[in-house]
């Protein structure tokens, strides 16, 4: 009985053409589109359409209040040929993330590699050691205490004390120390998903394998890692760049905290804070609208590159 | 061939005793990176006043004392608005968040895990794709979207969004893709049991530890959120950015405002104690298979 009606569906399938047999599909599914609507609408709200509206208000002249005047690629060309700060910005953005995104992500992979071998306790306890700075809300202003520019300042004491300077270094307020500085706390508040995912992922391989492995002449961990550790995590290894990539670049809040807005001689300011001060204060949405763009793409880019590096991984 | 040796009854590659020491200097530099801040901003907030300001500053307490967290429990209650407004609002949009975030998202990871239908898989890549954009980069035009909707300083404009954050979707979905298996559903179809059912009865007990990731992570963003754009009433406003206005306070505040930091920081970091091996449990499918 059952073997007539798959034979008799078969038949029908054939004789259907291809919209027809997916609109038959969608109605035989009414409940699964039933059961993704209250999500996907949420998302494609706050999530994609907020996205699309940047990409059409960039081409426009908009101030919140009048209506939006096309302007054509004014904005683009503005932003990139007239607007010195945004190629500071660029500047910025770029060092901030190439060193960065690579830095916490071989810090993340590093970390989760050597303690993969500890016993699970002692493995569980230095695991909350490296992820609690990205889970700790405010506690990375207490870089802002250790570099602050008085005596008080951790780093001004020692400094002083071993009598390498006589006055303190105002650390977040120097052009030369901002960018550094920086780079650390986002560093040190990097170990975040990335990390967990790669823990996980690690505890995943089968043991099986690198005895294989060894048999077959694996000679060290290093050959280990590249051979058999590697290429058996390549998806956690995909959605760590990701999520590396994306904390790369949403990091301004963090330097606005430390360093004030705009940093000194604009030392730290990057993409985003570009974006904040045309959007946020000065109300040029649709130049603003165009520097979000140009981040999709910085953003969509750098995720296609990574993925060709990792397509490399093991051989 | 490589050598062989056994530690616990496994076989394991041989590991040189350089490389092991190699590793454990590199890992304790990172360690005392990581921690020494973190150690810090904890003493600093049981410092009496005395010992915050002296030159050269410790890395010990001599005299711990809890008054920083006295003070700031008595700044507290010297507020415009009373501070027990701004824990309600905080608790309140974190709970109300996270629920709804739950729910929502597990119904759909669900339907785009087990259930095969024209759609799916397109509509998941872009949700994947979601996660290479960060918020900040959308802040704005999001606030357009939220005035049109009427949402601007109303609890559900933080709400809201958050019930359709991206990474829990992913999370879930992927962990339903390895652990729920087919077989198990097909059974109850054939019970007769609707799709709802099946999905509230079998599915979901099924992945527990990724509620549990999903609870913590919605948690934590919506706790340790700061002064949103979408607020401007002080009534609406934060937890957090309640106490960064204490913090703001200055020299005489710094004991207050180090205590402060410990307090906000403590809860994500025990609710991540708690659940750590239910979080590590759902990463284990976390990966992007393309």
């Amino acid at each position: 009985m059952s073997e007539k009606t798959a034979k008799k569906k078969a038949v029908s399938r054939s004789e259907m053409t291809k919209w027809q047999w997916t609109w038959k599909e969608i109605k035989r599914n009414k409940v699964a589109y039933a059961m993704i609507a209250p999500y996907m609408l949420i998302f494609l709200c706050f999530t994609v359409l907020p996205v699309v509206l940047s990409m059409v208000i960039s081409f426009t002249d908009f101030n919140m209040l009048e209506f939006p005047t096309p302007v054509g690629f004014k904005n683009y060309t503005r932003l990139f040929l007239y607007d010195d700060i945004f190629l500071i910005a660029c500047k910025n953005t770029l060092i901030f993330a190439i060193i960065v995104g690579p830095v916490s992500y071989l810090m993340s992979l590093m970390v989760a590699w050597f303690i993969n071998e500890l016993s699970p306790r002692i493995r569980a306890i230095v695991t909350l050691i490296f992820y609690a700075p990205s889970i700790s809300g405010q506690a990375y202003l207490v870089w802002g205490t250790l570099f602050s520019g008085d005596s008080y300042g951790w780093a001004n004491a020692i400094l002083m004390e071993l009598g390498m300077i006589t006055t303190e270094i105002q650390f977040f307020k120097d052009a030369d120390w901002v960018m550094p500085l920086c780079i650390i706390v986002a560093l040190w508040t990097s170990l975040g998903t990335s990390f967990l995912s790669f823990i996980a992922g690690l505890q995943g391989i089968d043991k099986a394998q690198f005895e294989a492995g060894a048999v077959d002449g694996i000679r060290n961990r290093w050959q280990e890692l590249w051979y058999i550790t590697l290429p058996n995590m390549k998806p956690q290894l995909m959605f760590g760049a990701v999520m590396a990539i994306t904390n790369s670049f949403g990091f301004g809040g963090v330097v606005t905290a430390l360093c004030g807005f705009p940093s000194v001689d604009y030392a730290a300011h990057t993409i985003v804070h570009h974006l904040d001060d045309y959007g946020g204060q000065r109300f040029e949405i649709g130049y603003s609208s165009a520097i979000a763009v140009v981040l999709f793409a910085v953003m969509i880019g750098s995720n296609a590159l990574v993925k060709k590096i990792l397509s490399k991984v093991g051989s | 061939m490589a050598k062989l040796r056994t530690r616990k009854h496994k076989v394991v590659l041989a590991r040189s005793a350089g490389g092991d020491a190699g590793i454990t200097v590199l890992l304790v530099i990172l360690g005392v990176f990581m921690f020494v801040p973190m150690y810090y901003v904890v003493i600093q907030s049981l410092k009496p006043l005395d010992e915050l300001w002296m030159f050269p500053p410790r890395f010990i307490v001599y005299n711990p004392t809890f008054k920083n967290f006295k003070d700031l429990f008595s700044l507290m209650s010297g507020n415009l608005v009373p501070f027990s407004r701004y824990i309600f609002n905080t608790v309140f949009t974190s709970v109300a968040g996270t629920a709804g975030h739950l729910f929502v998202a597990s119904l759909a990871a669900y339907a785009l895990a087990k259930i095969k239908f024209p759609g799916a898989k397109g509509t998941f890549k872009l949700v994947q794709t979601s996660l290479m954009f960060h918020q900040t980069v959308t802040a704005i035009t999001s606030f357009i979207l939220m005035s049109a909707l009427n949402m601007i300083d109303t609890y559900w404009a933080i709400v809201i969004p958050a019930w359709g954050s991206t990474l829990g979707l992913y999370l879930m979905k992927q962990f339903m893709d390895t652990n729920v298996t087919d077989a198990v559903l097909e059974s109850s179809r054939l019970d007769g049991a609707s799709e709802l059912r099946t999905f509230w009865v079998i599915a979901m007990p099924m992945v527990k530890p990724a509620w549990l990731t999903l609870i913590v992570y919605s948690f934590q963003s919506l706790w340790n959120a700061g002064q949103s754009v979408y607020i401007h009433s002080e009534q609406l406003k934060s937890l957090n950015y309640a106490i960064q206005q204490i913090t703001a306070g200055g020299i005489k505040r710094a004991g207050a405002s180090a205590a402060a930091t410990v307090v906000m920081m403590l809860v994500p970091i025990l609710v991540f104690v708690v659940t750590q091996s239910n979080i590590i449990e759902t990463m284990g499918s976390s990966g992007m298979k393309d």
